[in-house]
């Protein structure tokens, strides 16, 4: 593994967001390594999903700056930065009067790739998420929430951008497939090694699914742990977190670290 | 039966009438879009202006037909010609539907999809062009339609100020208190509406999203 010094794929400094009088986000400085997963956990309204969004201005700080691959991020073209960063949310958001391949095959296309490179990496993307090729020619009403998930896993992951952000992505699943999708992210990411930062208010999710794991608190950063440390962690809002989730945690931590 | 022959014995003036009726609706509906749909996809993405653009839009509305008329008369160079004049005067009356149906329907598109859409790094024409219009679009025409049924209606009133359409038979037939005439102008404006309601509506069908 590179050290993590060396050129951080996303970094932090003394970033603060506030609407009006409310501080969502103070000072906060965080490093994102290359190819790990980061999770940001925390309860509702702890200031995680504006953190995701800050790196790919959907939301301006409104103190510090945010580093994306070492500059920047109001200094590169908005609309590039975004096209080289995969987002995936909880609703997905698929386009309704897209089919399948053309949700998934959009941004190579306004990129300007010719319609068979398009097609075939719809294809490949498909298979990389674990969908028949079949489903192609549907459209999103058509298919369960697990399938669209993983489609808009695919749409992201489309033009091959080096960092995903995933906002609580396998948050409305239902249990059977939120652990399909958990395990085949595991796997994903074993053989892609995107830089993602990945926002979920569930430690089981988090002990699983992160490299590391940076626990929010009312718009500040409590501290950030690998799932090990977490889970035997003193820090006082972690020990609250195990708590809440009760026995059998520790048995995660060591899953997601296999 | 008395109507219709009529309508034989004019024949050469009811093509002349259906025709100028057909020239005001097309141009009126024409330039309310031009006008309304960009007015009501602005509104969508700038809820401050909503009720000011709509409010107005409503108030245009509530002037009775006849009085719009007269407001105009002395407008310079619509005054001199009574079409232009009937014109702008359907115009006004149909930009209300189509203004607020283009902002119902932007509106209503599933947010998540706009900001998945901007996550990925479309720009707002993109978003506009490639998601916004092609969801709204059967919202839209609904609002056309409505627009053009209403237009076609009024545009009898047109014929009080000399512009001319169907409404001239219906004037006439009052004056001389002769129901076939009145029925000469009002059974086919009622038809037309008819018409485009069915037109328009077949075409909102086939450009709804699935």
């Amino acid at each position: 593994m590179q050290p993590q010094i060396a050129a951080p794929a996303i970094e932090f400094r003394d970033v603060s967001y506030r609407v009006g009088t409310t501080q969502v986000l103070a000072g906060l400085n965080l490093r994102v390594a290359r190819g790990e997963t980061l999770v940001l956990l925390g309860r509702s309204g702890s200031g995680k999903t504006t953190t995701l969004k800050l790196v790919n201005r959907l939301v301006l700080p409104t103190a510090g700056e945010i580093l994306v691959n070492g500059a920047s991020n109001e200094r590169t073209d908005v609309i590039r930065l975004r096209r080289g960063i995969g987002y995936v949310i909880q609703e997905v958001g698929l386009f309704p009067h897209f089919t399948v391949a053309r949700n998934i095959g959009l941004v190579p296309k306004i990129e300007g790739w010719c319609a068979d490179r398009t097609l075939s990496r719809v294809e490949e993307l498909l298979q990389l998420v674990g969908l028949p090729a079949e489903i192609a020619s549907r459209y999103p009403h058509q298919l369960s929430g697990g399938q669209r998930q993983r489609v808009g896993v695919a749409r992201a992951l489309a033009a091959n951008p080096e960092i995903l952000l995933m906002d609580e992505p396998f948050g409305a699943l239902d249990p059977l497939t939120r652990d399909d999708l958990q395990r085949e992210f595991l796997l994903l990411q074993q053989r892609l090694n995107k830089t993602v930062v990945f926002v979920t208010h569930d430690l089981r999710e988090a002990l699983r699914l992160g490299s590391r794991i940076a626990l929010m608190e009312a718009g500040k950063l409590v501290t950030v742990l690998s799932p090990q440390e977490f889970v035997k962690s003193t820090d006082p809002w972690a020990a609250a977190y195990v708590r809440a989730f009760g026995d059998g945690v520790e048995s995660a931590a060591n899953r997601g670290a296999s | 039966m008395n109507v219709l022959q009529f309508i034989v014995q004019n024949r050469a003036q009811f093509f002349d009438l259906t025709g100028e009726h057909l020239w005001l609706v097309g141009w009126s509906t024409l330039l309310a879009m031009v006008v309304g749909i960009p007015l009501g996809i602005l509104i969508a993405h700038r809820p401050r202006l909503s009720n000011p653009v709509l409010g107005s839009a409503n108030i245009v509305q509530a002037i009775p037909g006849l009085a719009l008329f007269g407001f105009l008369l002395p407008v310079p160079w619509l005054g001199a010609r009574s079409d232009r004049m009937a014109i702008l005067a359907l115009t006004l009356y149909a930009l209300l539907p189509i203004i607020r149906n283009t902002y119902t329907g932007i509106r209503g598109v599933d947010p998540a999809a706009l900001e998945a859409g901007r996550g990925m790094g479309l720009t707002d024409l993109q978003l506009l062009f490639q998601v916004e219009l092609p969801l709204a679009v059967s919202v839209i025409l609904s609002g056309v339609r409505i627009a053009i049924v209403i237009s076609v209606g009024l545009a009898t009133i047109a014929a009080a100020i000399g512009a001319g359409g169907l409404g001239e038979f219906i004037f006439r037939g009052l004056a001389m208190v002769d129901n076939r005439v009145i029925l000469a102008g009002a059974i086919p404006a009622a038809i037309l509406a008819l018409l485009a309601d069915f037109g328009v509506g077949w075409l909102e069908r086939r450009l709804r999203p699935r």
